[in-house]
């Protein structure tokens, strides 16, 4: 399978090993409708090359800009993300939710 | 996360043992914990419940609020007896995310024709199933009705502490296969182990039917027990 989550630790420690930027993001919290579960990852380098995902491709951009904030600071981050869009939820998009993303460091 | 943490992590994961990672996500403190060695953490229930749940999440405690990732193994199903019931248990096990295995050493019941998508070995199970690293992240089903195959098979399953066991046959070949067992050095306890007659008792009649309530049962062991194993819990 794609992205299993094994795949996506052995690359954040891999990446890190090679000398790159390092950050590892997590879905720690989901309300409602969240198309990926409680600690999927997406793994970040500091050029913005990632792989994984913590949702269905909705906000995997903004987490990816925070992510090398956090890769520059050394400081852990949490960030939420809300879409209450009705009509996207009726029209069967799975973004109706709101996830909570823990953003760390690899160091 | 630590690159040590994160290497520890790797390494459990690849060598299929449970762990979990905790994290303070106001500060970032983060920890790891061998499933084997939680019983010795401040949150030794919590991460005990959702070891055996398998789900990561937030929680409350007295230090404040925590992350627990929560690192379990996929399930792996092995089954001795490429017959019809398996032929149904299989495909329902893969649904689930099991990864399944099938050995039978009879060519004519283990023919990729009967089972297209499962792996089969045509094996006996002395050759067979060591190299399948069957672990207490697997269940183990005996479907042949075959003491020359079965029974070597649940004395590996028993002694790899597989988290479900189960055998089909009436009571009355169960009872014949306690005196073998117990003859081979199986404990009453151990033999208890074994889940027999197979399948939660839903009225199963079909090849099909069985095979759900044999999930089902599989299913139950491995959510509604503990993830620790009844020897390390005796010890």
């Amino acid at each position: 399978m794609l992205g299993r989550d094994e795949d996506i630790l052995k690359a954040a420690e891999d990446w890190s090993k090679a000398g790159r930027g390092v950050a590892l993001a997590t879905v720690v919290e989901t309300w409602g409708s969240a198309p990926r579960p409680v600690g999927s990852n997406l793994v970040i380098d500091s050029d913005g090359n990632f792989l994984g995902s913590v949702s269905g491709g909705c906000v995997e951009g903004a987490v990816v800009t925070e992510a090398i904030d956090v890769i520059d600071s050394g400081k852990p981050k949490v960030l939420e993300f809300g879409v209450a869009d009705e009509t996207a939820w009726q029209v069967g998009l799975s973004c109706g939710g709101t996830i909570r993303v823990y953003v760390e460091k690899v160091s | 996360m630590k690159i040590d943490i994160l290497h520890t992590l790797n390494t459990e994961r690849a060598a299929r043992r449970a762990v979990v990672v905790v994290t303070d996500i106001g500060s970032g403190a983060q920890r790891l914990i061998k499933a084997t060695e939680a019983d010795k953490d401040p949150l030794a229930e919590t991460i005990d419940k959702r070891l055996r749940m398998g789900k990561s999440g937030m929680e409350e405690t007295a230090q404040g609020r925590v992350f627990l990732t929560v690192h379990v193994p996929s399930p792996k199903l092995v089954i001795t007896g490429a017959v019809h019931i398996s032929q149904a248990l299989a495909p329902i096990a893969q649904m689930l995310g099991y990864d399944v295995t099938i050995v039978d050493p009879r060519t004519a019941f283990a023919s990729p024709e009967r089972f297209p998508d499962v792996k089969v070995l045509a094996e006996w199970p002395d050759v067979a199933l060591p190299p399948l690293n069957v672990d207490r992240y697997t269940a183990f089903v005996a479907c042949t009705h075959d003491p020359k195959i079965d029974d070597p098979a649940l004395l590996h399953a028993l002694a790899r502490d597989c988290f479900y066991i189960g055998a089909l046959g009436s009571r009355k070949t169960h009872a014949k296969r306690n005196e073998r067992l117990k003859a081979a050095g199986i404990s009453d306890a151990d033999f208890a182990r074994i889940h027999a007659p197979i399948g939660l008792d839903i009225g199963a009649i079909s090849p099909a039917e069985i095979a759900v309530s044999i999930m089902g049962e599989i299913v139950q062991s491995l959510r509604q027990k503990p993830a620790r194993s009844a020897k390390a819990e005796a010890a």
